[in-house]
């Protein structure tokens, strides 16, 4: 991203986030980093404070302690608006403008960054056909004229539209059928992988996570449990992690599914 | 006369007080909209002023509406006589719906849809203009919508202050007892008008919800007409209205050296157009500000709005003055007087030869059965009877109260208490049993009324007078010379015909007083 490559992506440095109304911290003592061009899976139960993670690194929230950096400057020195614009969300119940078209809710970050009209079409072409929906049929829906799962792909679009460097997604894929889940989960990974994109992905689907990910992060009750490769994954002795590939074993038996081996 | 042949007859004059009426609505609206929305935006990012602000803007909502055009006649710059006055009153009026649902209209946008915005990079100004104020839109416009009958409404009574509009017939044919056409052509265009601005802005708040955003709709040609419509009918408000504000603007350079006013009664009206017509054959410029209700007539001479208007004795010593009721006319006359100059740099001109007192009316059947001649004698029967008295009697010093103890009357139930002229229309038709009207209300004969004679003297004498500022004496002397000529020149029973021939043999006051001051060979 910048010339300073020495320095991580994302980097939590002891953070925790809690709020005047719950005694508990909704996050705590996090320490954890991101590199350049790394699929970052966070993966665990719900309500253990993944949304709230995503949230502190585009500084939709700060840490009460602690910092989150991102290219080695903490968020609260960036210009929020100049970080947000550097890093494409995507938001876990899609978050679309209903106000506007398939087109301007992909096209609007390009937009604001001040791109030709014509350019802007193109991309939103692009895009569309990237997540498999046909451009000549839905660029002038609006979001209430689309399913669900159709509804989450505009939202992938969308955060890729204006091509920042850094994505985070929030359970993109939720809401989609097993087959379309499985070529978009394909096409992403290649996607970042030719792009050299960097994402930071929400999930509590643990073969989404072992797809997916370079390295996958356990989270539990706001605290990072384990953070390993795949295939370290697969064979770790935590205690939550052996909890998650016990689910996966007992759908193994059920659909003879070898996990594991991507 | 048939209500078609009344339009026939006033087709002019009630289109221009449609065309006023129109005026006062849009105008008012559209500042409140120039005001209501901004503050209801500011609203949402201080949330301190929230409350306060949406309390103040409560407030103003329940302060009835005649009460708020009094307070605002005496104050500098946005006080006055006229469209000004009415036009602040109903922006008043119109701010709360507004603010309101602005500020209910953006609070209600999707967390999550803002929150998509605010992580996309939108700054603060472009999430409002590009997402909060369309999806708020079409709430905000319920506002506008909501504000705008409102002023269809209060506009009605704008005519009070002199600022026109469809009130001028509603309050005349409530006046006019039995003139339903008056009524009519005053509340029928009023209604049509609040149904259009509701339905209009209906429209255009459909357009602008986002279930209405969908393919077919945005290519809908109706649609684009439908928007072409609006568009049209406002432009040619504004244009009117520009129009309208250029004309009283031109007039305003020769400006009305003399500005007359009267209560809202025929009788006061008639007085004062008396005046009018005598200055203006010496060649003087006259600007009527007739018809002004309740006690905005005292509060606009005090206040120097307008110069001149007709009282009685009896009510500005005991209504304006506040002083305890007593009946030698001569000391009441002189104390008056005494109390004007003083108090309000005000002038009393000598008596004009009649009293308009208040009389107590009984059904003419009744008083010949009974044969009641006194209030005296009427006071058995009261208990069995009930009242129907003006708002005025009703809360005056020398009304009700004073009058009933005087008398120890009692009637069955509490009087109504309603408009003066819908009481003898009570009377007649047996909806109530007594009244108090005035003693030269000129259809007091025509509709076999009894007058009770008030044996005990309690009402103080109510002998009409003109007032008028001493500056505006100095400055016009030839007021002066005509006031003189109308001491003691009108009878009790010249007035009662002149108010007949104008309530009931329905011929205009300017005409009526032209036919009096030829006769009279002023
Ligand atoms: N503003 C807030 N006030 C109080 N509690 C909050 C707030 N925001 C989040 N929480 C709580 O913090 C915890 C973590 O929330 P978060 O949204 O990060 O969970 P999550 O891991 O994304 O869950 P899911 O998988 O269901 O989306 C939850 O228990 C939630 O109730
Ligand atoms: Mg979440």
């Amino acid at each position: 991203m910048t010339g300073v490559d020495d320095n991580p992506l994302v980097e939590f440095r002891d953070v925790s986030y809690s709020v005047p109304s719950l005694s508990s911290p909704i996050i705590s003592d996090l320490d954890l980093k991101v590199e350049q061009g790394e699929i970052l899976v966070l993966l665990g139960e719900s309500g253990c404070g993944k949304t709230t993670t995503l949230r502190l690194i585009n500084r939709l929230l700060t840490p009460t302690s602690g910092r989150v950096m991102v290219e080695g400057k903490p968020t609260t020195e960036w210009d929020p608006i100049r970080l947000r614009r550097r890093i494409g969300y995507v938001i876990q119940d899609a978050g679309l403008f209903p106000h506007f078209t398939v087109e301007r809710n992909i096209g609007l970050v390009p937009s604001l960054e001040g791109w030709e009209i014509t350019r802007v079409k193109e991309r939103v072409t692009e895009l569309l056909s990237l997540v498999g929906l046909d451009a000549d049929k839905f660029a002038q829906r609006f979001p209430r004229e689309l399913s669900g799962g159709q509804r989450q792909r505009v939202g992938v679009a969308r955060a890729l539209a204006a091509d920042p460097p850094l994505l985070l997604l929030d359970e993109p894929f939720g809401a989609l059928d097993p087959l379309r889940r499985a070529s978009l989960q394909r096409e992403f990974g290649e996607l970042t992988r030719r792009l050299h994109k960097s994402a930071i992905f929400v999930t509590h689907d643990l073969r989404e996570a072992l797809r997916l990910g370079s390295r996958i992060a356990l989270m539990h009750a706001g605290r990072l449990a384990l953070v390993e490769t795949p295939e370290n994954f697969l064979n770790s002795n935590e205690e939550h992690a052996r909890a998650y590939l016990e689910t996966l074993q007992l759908h193994d038996d059920e659909e003879g599914f070898t996990g594991g081996n991507r | 006369m048939t209500f078609w042949t009344f339009l026939r007859q006033n087709w002019n004059e009630m289109l221009t007080l449609v065309h006023q009426h129109l005026n006062l609505v849009l105008i008012s609206t559209s500042i409140a909209v120039v005001i209501g929305i901004p503050t209801g935006i500011l609203l949402t990012r201080k949330q301190a002023l929230r409350n306060p602000v949406l309390g103040i803007a409560n407030v103003m909502q329940t302060i009835p509406s005649l009460a708020l055009f009094g307070f605002l006649i005496p104050l500098p710059f946005i006080g006055g006589i006229g469209a000004r006055t009415a036009i602040v009153a109903l922006v008043l009026y119109a701010l709360l719906p507004i603010i309101r649902n602005t500020v209910t209209g953006i609070l209600g946008v999707d967390r999550n849809v803002r929150e998509a915005a605010v992580a996309m990079g939108m700054t603060d100004r472009q999430i409002l203009w590009q997402v909060e104020l369309p999806l708020a839109m079409s709430v905000i416009l319920t506002g506008v919508r909501v504000a705008m009958v409102i002023c269809v409404g209060v506009a009605t009574i704008a005519s009070a202050v002199g600022a026109g509009g469809l009130g001028v017939y509603i309050f005349r044919g409530l006046r006019d007892v039995g003139n339903t056409n008056l009524l009519l052509a005053g509340a029928l265009p009023a209604a049509l008008m609040a149904l259009m601005a509701d339905f209009s802005l209906g429209l255009l708040e459909q357009h602008f919800s986002v279930e209405a955003k969908t393919e077919k709709k945005r290519a809908s040609i109706l649609n684009k007409i439908v928007l072409a419509v609006i568009a049209l009918v406002l432009v040619g408000g504004a244009y009117g209205t520009w129009r309208a504000a250029r004309s009283r603007t031109q007039s305003l350079a020769g400006r009305a050296r003399v500005v007359l006013g009267s209560k809202d009664f025929t009788e006061s009206v008639l007085l004062a157009e008396i005046v009018a017509q005598l200055l203006e054959v010496r060649g003087l410029t006259v600007e009527r500000q007739f018809e002004l209700g309740g006690n905005l007539p005292h509060d606009a001479l005090v206040a120097g709005r307008i110069d001149l208007y007709p009282e009685y004795t009896g009510t500005a010593y005991t209504a304006i003055l506040h002083n305890p009721p007593i009946n030698d006319p001569r000391a009441v006359y002189e104390q008056v007087k005494r109390e004007y100059a003083e108090k309000f740099n005000v002038e009393v001109s000598p008596p004009l030869g009649f009293e308009n007192t208040f009389a107590i009316l009984v059904r003419g059947t009744e008083a010949r059965r009974l044969k009641l001649k006194t209030i005296s004698d009427a006071v058995s029967h009261a208990r069995r009877w009930r009242a129907g008295f003006g708002q005025d009697f009703m809360s005056r010093a020398d009304g009700y109260s004073g009058f009933s103890k005087a008398y120890g009357l009692k009637f069955a139930e509490q009087p109504r208490e309603m408009d003066l002229s819908l009481t003898y229309i009570a009377l007649a038709s047996n909806k109530v049993d007594l009244i108090a009207g005035n003693s030269t209300e000129g259809r007091i004969a025509a509709m076999d009324l009894v007058q009770l004679e008030d044996d005990r003297h309690y009402f103080p004498p109510y002998e009409a007078v003109y007032l008028m500022r001493k500056d505006s004496l100095a400055r016009v002397p030839l007021l002066r010379e005509v006031l003189a000529k109308l001491v003691d020149a009108i009878t009790t029973e010249e007035m009662r015909g002149l108010n007949y021939e104008v309530d009931s043999n329905k011929r205009g006051s300017s005409e009526v007083v032209r036919a009096w001051i030829k006769r009279k060979g002023f």
